[in-house]
């Protein structure tokens, strides 16, 4: 190896000395000689090598493999319903519907698609609706909010936020709730009905509460304290509602106002343009017969929400869930893939450093 | 610093009269009372700010802060902004105020200091900001002067006066200052009180070491010189008191004049971040124009007909404006790629590795009790990258402790020992107490015989002592009788004046007129005629002196190629041999000086001194004609001899410099030296070796014949070994790596440029062939540079060769050199801290040098650069999420992340890891580096961050986020919680994104970082556990409830982070994002080792093994 001149050696001792000859007279400039000033911390180093990198990519292998294998199976085992009623088509039923909603009308046009469920859902089911080319992710969108009003605030109710202009007043009364996002609230209404062997319609019970988040149901969203949300406030509806906000669920004082369940649903911004939203819960009836038999079935649907005036699309979607949540293949997919490339790209490598690594050998160092 | 404006009728001259306040009061001098202080406490936040702000970073930063605060345009809450402004701004605000406040409590200290000033004939003590132009103020010993005063009388004969001029220039030997005759006799404050002559001199400047002005007084004309000069600063020695007249004051004084700022050097790097920086920017308007665009499309085709749910803003009544607004908060929120703390984490990892250097012990010199010192904080890693060092010779390599080694007299050698010469013991030592009781008991001499010749009383070997004992400016204390001390400027002549006093010529003190001296135990004065001055144009000084008989004589001294041409023509012969003598000696390396005498006859002496005196007084081109006065009369001199002075070399030199050659770093060395000299050192440092390829040397002294000797050398050069021939060359393919340090120097080329042909050689026409054939030799070695050519060197290899250069020196006729360069290193030394003042790095052994560069230098480069790629990598990875969220969300530039995420990322979550790399990582210990020069050559080739570095370092941060945002984005669209709860809402899909960029960055961070010190530990697991709690804190019911309208995340945190599916997803993104990193650093070390993985891989084996 190479000689070399080592600078090291020559202080430590003698500076010793002649720093306590000097003491008193000229205090020693010397700097301490500390692991941390001399930089000389002990300190972990690791290096990628190929007993470290190698093992690795075999166990993240080996590891993502089974869990994507347990994904895909549980995904698969998930049933899953989605079935489009925007009547775009003039075949479906609420083609006309589509064609002739009109935002004053007082009547609310209803219509009915019928369905088949190949196989029973087992278990609690869960209902959702789905819209497409919906943006609730625009910025101007999702700031139109205020969530002082919305957790109960007096003074917010009386004034409610800039952000939510356009919709912050309407004939000069605050609007409550307020806001763009609170405005354009889905109001379709979806009921359920199964047809049995007798060709009679019977109404599946649908749970309208539990859909919301925990937080939100309870912390975020408060109706105004002392006065119970009442027509005495002086606030006006969105406009594009057609009842006022202390009318959404008047039966169940505790799903009434702000904290009714559908509305904190909506009031949960999606992230995409493409979501699908909690609307019912079908809950299980008893261990013997499947929550949902296969069969006919009917969805009725009051048609509120118009979504064809900018190429949206609405849908209902039938889904039970397992341990990880509802049907997600891709998940799976992804944790198999990847875990494959990983086992395969530590083969690879192995075969690499087999083959083209000579120098670990040797272990000389070009000067 | 200053804040002093000149008055413009001050321009031409000053008039100062003497006691006449009223007088001196209209021309509106500055008053005594200084101010370095910048602020005060209420002009301390406007004035700081506004300097603060022409820092285009934080003007930029402002900027965005003002489009946020336009409602239509804020993508983003301005709190994203102002905090970490207000963070920068108000750390360097405290860093100004600190200053700041010393700076008033020194100027305090000093404007209240309390000098005697001549008030209407009485004493009057005063401040020092009292104290006006015009003032007669009075000194006493050791007092400080109070401003730059011209002397008028002192309480020592002749008007002199010792002063030390330490504060002002660093030097320490005493000088001696003299009133003009007239005032000198002044005397007592009577008649100083009703002295009312007028100055008129120069405006202020900042030449120490010059002064031209005029004293009028009763009708006639005195001449003004620096001689006559107190400036401010120095300190009155060894004179009990004296009296000055007040010239310049204040911020005029030469002292505040020269407290100028430096030139702000930049590193190379700087200049690259900044370039890369405003690429950034010029990204940042594209991304910012193509989301515009989309944006103009997508309101266009649907935003309009989403009108029913989502109308525009009132301002907004087209797609067009909406498009433009867009391009601002995508502005707005893609600034992030260029974080504000990008500048404040660079400076305080440079601020740390400052430390790092003044810290270190192995650069610590014990005998001089100095540490190494990191004068200037900005310039760390460029230490890393240094090509070209050039260094001067005197007091640098060698250790500038003179010793009188050899001398020539009439043709004769005395001296056989030089310290190269091993300690055989064959010599004795000289004893010269018998002989002089005077003598210096620390000198050594080892030829007897040149101590019999002054015993027999040969006359030229006396005339040769007596020369050494005149000839000088040497001051004598005498504490007791026979103790001398001498306080000389230069070492040389202490030497030559200790030489003469062992050998019986003893220097015992001088006035301005006389120099009393014992020649062999008789004491005689001679009268001093004149001093004809040392500098570096004329390099010789003589003085004229009249003996004790009457007779005048003139003694010179100086450089043998100066004086050897004013010879009389009879000393031919003598000349030859003396010649002869001065080659041999210079080959040992020896400094020499030639010296020779002229008889003057009384008639000559008297005309010439007329037209001294003629020159003398002239107020233009004063020096062109002292100088052209001295050059009539140092002609036809009479040969005496030559000394020879041995300055050894500094400790561990020749090891040091084949270490850094073997880092290939070109060694230059820029002296004043002769060539014989500068030759004969390059060989005894390794320099030059004998198995050298060849030795050229250039000495040329017309246009013609340097360019002759350069294509000569070039030709040679091409025929001869092939390696050698071209530096290109020499990087392409490195010559195969040698066992030996010293062997790898074999087979190169060298340089020797004399000073008359570098000259040439630096003239627009030749300089490429100079630079061409100086940079193909492996060492170069100019010779009797002035120091204006040694900057002139350093610039022409800056502009040619685009490498980083450093400068070493330690005496002022470095400054020019040290501060041209990229990088200055002063060695504090022997010959004052101008040097040391002027330079970047200081330090007092030469062989710091290479661990300053190949240790410190080395390890701030790397990380810096490492520190870099990081950096930036993290900030794109962050920021181009929302690039892709834009073509999801309607080009809205709706930000991913909740918006106390995008504020705290950079400031609290990613900043201490990678800070605790940039100061701590190390990729091989110390040691190694010094071992394996080798590994200094990534940073010459700027190997670790360049631009394509960078461009990796942004793919890869492209590359993340678009893992991080499609990711959660295919898995989240349909997952669901386990409670049906769908998890696409914009909050978890937030969270989730966050948390998986906060988990990749710091896994990518553990994976860069190479030394895992405690630091490294706590800030890496502390940055996740911050982000983890300052999170759930965020969203936690307690926060919302206060605010329920700024906290609107609340529970997101929990009911995101409980989901497993939203683990998996974040383990999925890491591995994706990772796992490719991986494989191709692994397949980088493992294929493609670089000299630091396999010097690191051994290191660890060894630490294994032992």
């Amino acid at each position: 190896m190479a000689t070399s001149y080592n600078a090291k050696e020559e202080d430590g001792h003698h500076s010793g000395a002649s720093s306590h000859g000097a003491a008193g007279v000229v205090k020693s400039k010397k700097p301490d000689n500390t692991a941390f000033k001399q930089q000389r911390l002990p300190a972990w180093q690791p290096i990628l090598t190929a007993g470290t990198v190698l093992p690795a990519f075999f166990v993240i292998g080996l590891i993502f493999i089974p869990i994507g294998i347990g994904l895909y199976v549980s995904s698969n085992n998930i049933k899953e319903f989605e079935i489009d009623y925007t009547g775009v088509d003039i075949s479906n039923p609420c083609y006309s519907c589509a064609k002739n909603f009109s935002w004053n009308s007082t009547t609310p046009c209803v219509c009915s698609m019928n369905f088949t469920l190949e196989q029973p859902f087992e278990s609690n089911v869960f209902m959702y609706y789905g819209l497409s080319n919906f943006y609730q992710n625009h910025r101007r969108y999702v700031k139109s909010r205020d969530d002082s009003q919305l957790n109960g605030d007096q003074s917010a109710l009386k004034n409610p936020s800039k952000e939510c202009e356009p919709y912050r007043t309407s004939d000069g009364l605050p609007i409550a709730p307020c806001g763009a996002i609170a405005n354009s609230l889905f109001n379709d209404t979806l009921e359920l009905y199964h047809i049995d062997s007798n060709n009679t319609r019977n109404t599946i019970p649908l749970v309208k509460k539990g859909i919301a988040w925990w937080t939100d149901k309870h912390v975020k969203f408060r109706n105004p304290g002392f006065i119970k949300l009442n027509k005495h406030l002086c606030t006006n509806k969105p406009v594009n509602w057609r009842k006022p906000v202390y009318e959404l669920d008047p039966s169940d004082p505790d799903n009434n106002g702000f904290i009714n369940e559908d509305f904190i649903v909506w009031m949960r911004t999606a992230a995409l343009p493409t979501f699908r939203k909690l609307y019912r819960i079908i809950q299980k009836k008893s261990n013997t017969t499947p929550t949902l038999p296969s069969g006919k079935y009917v969805l009725e649907i009051t048609y509120n929400y118009p979504v064809l005036s900018f190429d949206g699309r609405k849908r209902m979607i039938l889904s039970t869930i397992s341990w990880m949540g509802g049907k997600n293949p891709f998940l799976g997919i992804a944790y198999i893939t990847v875990g494959s490339i990983c086992f395969f790209l530590g083969v690879v490598l192995l075969i690499i450093h087999h083959k083209y690594d000579t120098r670990s050998n040797s272990a000389d160092i070009p000067n | 610093m200053h804040q002093h404006k000149q008055k413009p009728k001050n321009k031409e001259e000053r008039r100062v009269r003497a006691n006449d306040r009223d007088y001196n009061e209209k021309f509106q001098y500055a008053s005594n009372c200084i101010m370095t202080s910048k602020y005060n406490i209420i002009t301390f936040l406007p004035v700081n700010l506004f300097e603060q702000f022409q820092e285009v970073a934080n003007t930029y930063f402002l900027f965005l802060l003002i489009l946020q605060l336009i409602p239509q345009i804020s993508s983003l809450s301005w709190f994203t902004t102002i905090v970490p402004l207000a963070l920068v701004l108000s750390i360097t605000a405290v860093k100004d105020a600190t200053d700041d406040y010393f700076r008033h409590k020194s100027d305090n200290q000093v404007n209240n200091r309390q000098s005697q000033v001549l008030i209407r004939g009485l004493l009057q003590n005063e401040k020092w900001m009292n104290v006006r132009v015009g003032d007669i103020i009075k000194l006493e010993n050791n007092q400080f002067v109070a401003a730059d005063l011209l002397l008028l009388s002192s309480s020592e004969p002749h008007g002199l006066c010792y002063i030390e001029t330490a504060e002002l220039d660093g030097e320490t030997n005493m000088k001696v200052r003299q009133s003009v005759s007239v005032t000198s006799e002044l005397g007592d404050q009577n008649n100083l009180a009703s002295f009312d002559g007028e100055v008129v001199c120069e405006p202020p400047n900042n030449k120490l070491d010059r002064f031209c002005g005029t004293l009028y007084w009763r009708d006639k004309k005195y001449t003004l010189t620096n001689q006559n000069m107190l400036l401010r600063g120095c300190v009155l020695r060894n004179t009990e008191a004296c009296y000055g007249l007040v010239i310049f004051a204040g911020p005029d004084t030469k002292l505040m004049q020269n407290s100028g700022r430096t030139k702000f050097k930049r590193t190379s790097i700087d200049r690259l971040m900044n370039t890369l920086v405003l690429w950034i920017f010029g990204f940042l308007v594209c991304m910012g124009v193509i989301l515009a665009v989309g944006n103009a499309v997508w309101e266009r085709e649907v935003g309009s007909l989403f009108q029913s749910y989502l109308p525009w803003d009132p301002p907004v009544d087209n797609f067009l404006f909406s498009a433009f607004l867009s391009f601002w908060s995508y502005v707005i929120i893609l600034n992030t790629v260029v974080p504000i703390s990008l500048y404040v984490s660079v400076e305080v990892i440079r601020l740390g590795h400052s430390y790092f250097i003044n810290w270190d012990q192995q650069m610590f010199c014990s005998q001089c009790n100095t540490a190494a010192e990191a004068r200037t904080t900005t310039l760390n890693e460029e230490l890393g990258q240094v090509e070209y060092i050039f260094s001067d010779k005197t007091g640098t390599l060698t250790q500038n402790i003179m010793s009188f080694n050899k001398c020539s007299i009439n043709g004769q050698t005395y001296g056989k020992y030089t310290h190269t010469h091993t300690l055989s013991g064959r010599f004795i030592r000289l004893d010269f107490t018998p002989f002089n009781p005077l003598a210096d008991p620390n000198f050594c001499f080892y030829d007897d015989t040149l101590l019999e010749s002054v015993k027999v009383g040969d006359s030229h070997t006396h005339e040769f002592f007596r020369l050494l004992s005149l000839c000088h400016t040497v001051m004598s204390e005498e504490k007791s009788e026979g103790e001398l001390v001498y306080k000389a400027q230069s070492p040389d002549e202490g030497a030559l004046v200790t030489a003469a006093r062992n050998f019986g010529f003893v220097f015992r003190s001088r006035t301005p007129g006389t120099i009393t001296t014992t020649e062999i135990g008789r004491p005689v004065t001679y009268t001093l005629l004149a001093i004809l001055d040392f500098n570096n144009i004329r390099k010789r000084m003589s003085v004229i002196v009249r003996n004790p008989e009457g007779r005048i004589r003139l003694y010179c001294k100086g450089a043998d190629t100066v004086l050897l041409e004013r010879l009389h023509p009879c000393n031919q012969e003598l000349m030859n041999i003396t010649s002869d003598h001065l080659n041999e000696y210079a080959a040992d390396g020896l400094r020499t000086l030639a010296l020779a005498y002229r008889d003057l006859s009384e008639d000559e002496w008297e005309a010439w001194s007329e037209s001294h005196r003629c020159a003398d007084k002239a107020t233009n081109c004063r020096e062109d004609r002292l100088a052209a006065a001295y050059e009539e009369i140092e002609q036809d001199m009479m040969l005496l001899g030559a000394t020879a002075i041995e300055d050894k070399l500094q400790e561990g030199v020749p090891e040091t410099i084949a270490v850094l050659s073997l880092a290939n770093i070109k060694i230059w060395v820029l002296t004043g030296d002769k060539q014989e000299t500068a030759v004969n050192i390059g060989y005894s440092c390794k320099m030059l070796t004998d198995n050298m390829t060849e030795v050229f040397i250039i000495r040329g002294h017309t246009v013609q014949s340097v360019r002759q000797d350069f294509r000569s050398v070039s030709l040679e050069g091409q025929e001869g070994d092939g390696t050698g021939g071209e530096g290109g060359k020499q990087l392409q393919c490195p010559p195969p790596p040698p066992s030996n340090l010293m062997d790898n120097i074999s087979g190169e080329f060298a340089l020797v440029i004399n000073g008359h042909s570098l000259a040439h050689a630096l003239e627009a026409d030749m300089e490429m062939e100079f630079v061409s054939t100086a940079c193909a030799c492996k060492a170069v070695i100019c010779c009797r540079v002035t120091p204006l050519q040694k900057a002139q060197v350093v610039e022409l290899i800056k502009k040619h060769k685009k490498a980083v250069t450093l400068a070493i020196g330690d005496g002022a006729n470095d400054v020019s050199m040290i501060k041209s360069a990229h990088i200055g290193v002063g060695i504090s030394g022997q010959e004052g801290i101008q040097a040391v003042l002027a330079s970047d790095y200081s330090f007092s052994q030469f062989r710091f040098l290479q661990r300053l560069l190949l240790v410190h230098g080395r390890w701030s480069y790397l990380r810096m650069c490492r520190f870099l790629c990081y950096f930036f990598y993290k900030n794109f990875a962050f920021t181009m999420v929302h690039f892709w969220f834009g073509f999801f969300c309607g080009f809205s530039a709706q930000t991913v992340y909740d918006q106390y995420f995008i504020t705290l990322y950079n400031i609290v979550y990613t900043s201490l890891p990678v800070l605790a790399m940039g100061i701590f990582d190390q990729d091989v210990p110390d040691q190694r580096s010094l071992e394996y020069p080798k590994l200094y050559e990534p940073g010459q080739l700027n190997l670790l961050f360049n631009k394509r570095e960078f461009f990796i370092c942004i793919a890869q941060g492209i590359y993340t986020s678009v893992v991080l945002f499609f990711v959660p984005c295919a898995v989240l669209s349909d997952a669901t919680q386990s409670t049906g709860v769908p998890l696409a809402d914009y909050q978890t899909f937030a969270v989730t994104t966050a948390t998986a960029l906060v988990i990749v960055v710091s896994v990518q961070i553990a994976l860069d970082t190479g030394f895992w010190t405690v630091f490294n530990h706590v800030f890496v697991w502390g940055s996740l556990g911050s982000y983890f709690t300052i999170m759930f804190a965020l969203h936690s019911q307690t926060l919302f409830k206060i605010f329920p309208n700024q906290f609107h995340f609340v529970g997101s945190a929990q009911s995101t982070l409980l989901q497993p599916v939203v683990w998996l997803t974040i383990a999925l993104a890491t591995a994706i994002c990772i796992v490719p990193v991986l494989a191709f650093r692994f397949l980088k070390v493992d294929l493609k080792p670089q000299l630091s993985d396999t010097v690191r891989k051994h290191t660890q084996t060894q630490r294994f093994y032992h």
